[in-house]
């Protein structure tokens, strides 16, 4: 099999997955496969596409719940039972969709078009994480004035950088000074911003390119590469070594996933899978119930600690691959739950991810503001999670029932390129 | 009229009660609201020292290294490092002096701290060190991996110039936390710990209970000072608390 027949191969099964209108899904289909016909022969791939969506939307709701502080819902949460997050998850499907969508614009279009395109995305996104960070000066401003309890005037300090905003604000368009809970957009701009790279070299060698990010990925760690921030420090998510993900996801949305599906279903995997997260949840476990600390041994501790986030440690990265691993297993893409109305706003969500991760970001914002100013009681913490989580939901849905609208005036060429930045999307 | 009434009523069980708690010990039994699950004042790593000087009835000498999160502004008296002393002396034997001194390194990052250690410890000889760090790191945010070298090597120093030492973490903020990403410094803060076989006061979950349990509302945007009096009282207790466990002086312990 050649590299091109994976890479069509998937890239159709991208095209026909990422309508959200079946309207769109029929128009589409036949402009995407004229170029090669034979790979079309796999409707069924299509569908693969909702379990991309599905858990992209599962990871912005729970990065959005992991935003507010820690309450309820904060235990449903995939952090307080293994060492990965949403993050993982949320990086690792947009490689894999990003490749699959700007995979075909290569082929289709060449090299120079597809990166344009790619650009043009990254704009959108840069411009998504200005508009965030006016919302959290906004934020800090307010704090900055109204708040004076004697307890926290150390923690005030925080405020210092408001006296130079010349210097912040200029930093901060440099996507040097990047706030908390604001380091997930910089990290995706830098990572599409290497996509057509990426992408050539996919189309080259997949697994050269494969074996680059992961050598990569190596050498960040042997000699502590990183990117620097404003006023000191580094970026919080490494995207040296965050590239491994993304490249994984693209190599895998590029026939890897096909190439891999016998490993994926031998029960040896599945074993070493489950004992991965059985062993990372028992690890989880004793930061809860601290009583049971007793048992680690000493050594182990010390071998495994920190676990480190912001270089994507590699028990990270391994129980990632374990959770996705038996997620493929046990959730089939023919999965008829995928279609159940239950699944429907998480789905959603996951085909508008960059609209909704932004969303999101305000959203947690907001919620902190109204549990500040207002009251910061177990039941007002629920109430915000949730009607956050039904605003994503509206949002999405108002996102998609406008872009149907929107498509149905368009000629079919622009549906089809309007899709693409959707599934290519945050 | 009610109201003398009741004001009256309320004055005579004032002077009814308050002897009685006078009379036991100088510190009031511990409020309900600084209440803590044993787990958070329990630690596996001990104070060798501090029990040596208690045993031999020797003056204990506390040094308290920490910024501004260490005082209350204008109401020194009830900040924790001096509720600290109080509950001590009010624990131990009567005999017992204890002495409370604080250090306030304002604007100090971990490592900045630590350069001084030296010459601090040269100066004072405390038999234990209370040092509190990692805000003023979380806001400038220091690259964890330095920050975990800045407080290996302070602890070390501390070690060294022959004191016992108990790490004090950040306090928790939840008005600042979109702003301030404390995860990370408490984390290394662990690790240096474990390593170094150090007790962990930490001070950022006790706060985070009490505010969760509802026994204060740290969201407060009060500028009065009660809330911070109320709050460091408690830390006072606790870590008094922590200091006789790590040290195994409490009442059952002191016999072995």
């Amino acid at each position: 099999m050649t590299i091109a027949d994976q890479v069509t191969g998937s890239t159709i099964a991208g095209t026909a997955g990422a309508k959200p209108a079946e309207a769109k899904l029929v128009e589409a289909k036949p402009a995407a496969a004229q170029p090669r016909a034979p790979a079309i022969t796999l409707p069924a791939i299509g569908e693969r596409e909702l379990r991309l969506d599905l858990f992209r939307g599962l990871a912005l709701w729970l990065i959005f719940i992991d935003h507010l502080p820690p309450n309820l819902l904060t235990w449903f949460t995939i952090r307080n039972y293994g060492f990965s997050d949403a993050t993982e998850i949320f990086i690792f499907i947009s490689g894999y969709t990003a490749a699959f969508v700007y995979g075909r614009a290569m082929l289709e279009s060449g090299f120079v078009i597809a990166t344009a395109r790619i650009l043009r995305r990254c704009w959108q996104i840069y411009v998504a994480h200005v508009f965030l960070f006016t919302i959290f000066l906004a934020e800090i401003s307010y704090v900055a004035t109204s708040f004076e309890n004697p307890l926290y005037t150390e923690e005030m300090g925080i405020m210092d950088f408001l006296k130079q905003p010349d210097v912040t604000i200029v930093q901060a368009l440099l996507l040097r000074f990047r706030p908390v809970n604001m380091d997930v957009l910089p990290l995706y701009i830098v990572l599409m911003l290497a996509l057509p790279l990426i992408l050539w070299s996919m189309k080259w060698r997949p697994d050269v390119t494969l074996a680059l990010s992961a050598l990569l990925y190596a050498a960040t760690w042997e000699f502590d590469l990183y990117f620097s921030a404003y006023p000191n420090g580094f970026w919080a998510f490494n995207p040296l070594a965050w590239q491994l993900l993304f490249v994984f996801g693209a190599w895998c949305a590029l026939g890897g996933a096909r190439r891999m599906s016998r490993i994926l279903a031998s029960p040896v995997t599945m074993w070493i899978s489950i004992a991965c997260l059985v062993g990372a949840f028992y690890v989880t476990l004793t930061w809860y119930v601290p009583q049971l600390g007793h048992l680690m041994p000493k050594r182990l501790e010390q071998w495994m600690y920190p676990i480190d986030k912001t270089d994507l440690d590699v028990l990270r990265f391994t129980h990632f691959l374990a959770l996705a691993a038996l997620t493929v297993r046990f959730l089939p893409r023919e999965w008829p739950g995928l279609k159940s109305p239950w699944l429907r706003p998480l789905i959603l969500c996951g085909q508008h991810s960059l609209e909704i991760f932004c969303l999101g970001v305000f959203l947690a914002f907001a919620g902190h503001f109204i549990l500040a100013e207002v009251s910061g009681g177990p039941g007002m913490h629920a109430l915000i999670s949730l009607s956050g989580i039904l605003i994503m939901w509206g949002v999405a849905w108002v996102i998609s029932w406008y872009k149907r609208v929107a498509d149905k005036s368009g000629t079919k060429t622009k549906a089809a390129a309007g899709n693409a930045d959707l599934a290519g999307g945050g | 009229m009610k109201a003398k009434v009741l004001l009256s009523l309320i004055l005579l069980c004032a002077g009814l009660v308050a002897p009685s708690a006078r009379a036991g010990d100088a510190v009031p039994a511990a409020p309900a609201a600084c209440e803590l699950p044993p787990y958070l004042l329990a630690t596996d790593s001990q104070l060798h020292k501090v029990a040596e000087t208690v045993k031999a009835g020797k003056p204990l000498e506390i040094l308290v290294i920490g910024s501004r999160s260490t005082t209350i502004p204008s109401s020194e008296d009830s900040s924790y490092p001096a509720r600290m002393q109080a509950i001590l002396k009010d624990k131990l034997p009567p005999a017992e002096t204890v002495h409370v001194s604080v250090e306030i390194q304002s604007k100090k990052t971990a490592e900045e701290a630590a350069g001084t250690f030296v010459k601090l410890m040269e100066a004072k000889t405390p038999t234990l060190v209370i040092w509190q760090t990692g805000t003023v790191d979380a806001i400038r945010s220091i690259d964890p991996d330095d920050f975990r070298g800045a407080v290996t090597e302070g602890v070390a120093a501390l070690q060294n110039a022959g004191a016992d030492v108990v790490l004090m973490n950040l306090q928790y903020s939840p008005r600042t936390e979109t702003m301030i990403s404390a995860p990370p410094y408490l984390d290394n803060m662990r690790v240096v710990a474990q390593e170094h076989d150090v007790p962990l006061f930490d001070r950022f979950a006790m706060m985070r209970q009490w505010n969760d349990q509802g026994q204060f509302d740290l969201f407060s945007p009060s500028r009065g000072p009660e809330l911070a009096k109320q709050v460091h009282d408690c830390i006072g207790r606790a870590l008094a608390q922590f200091v006789i466990d790590a040290a195994h002086l409490g009442p059952g312990q002191q016999q072995n």
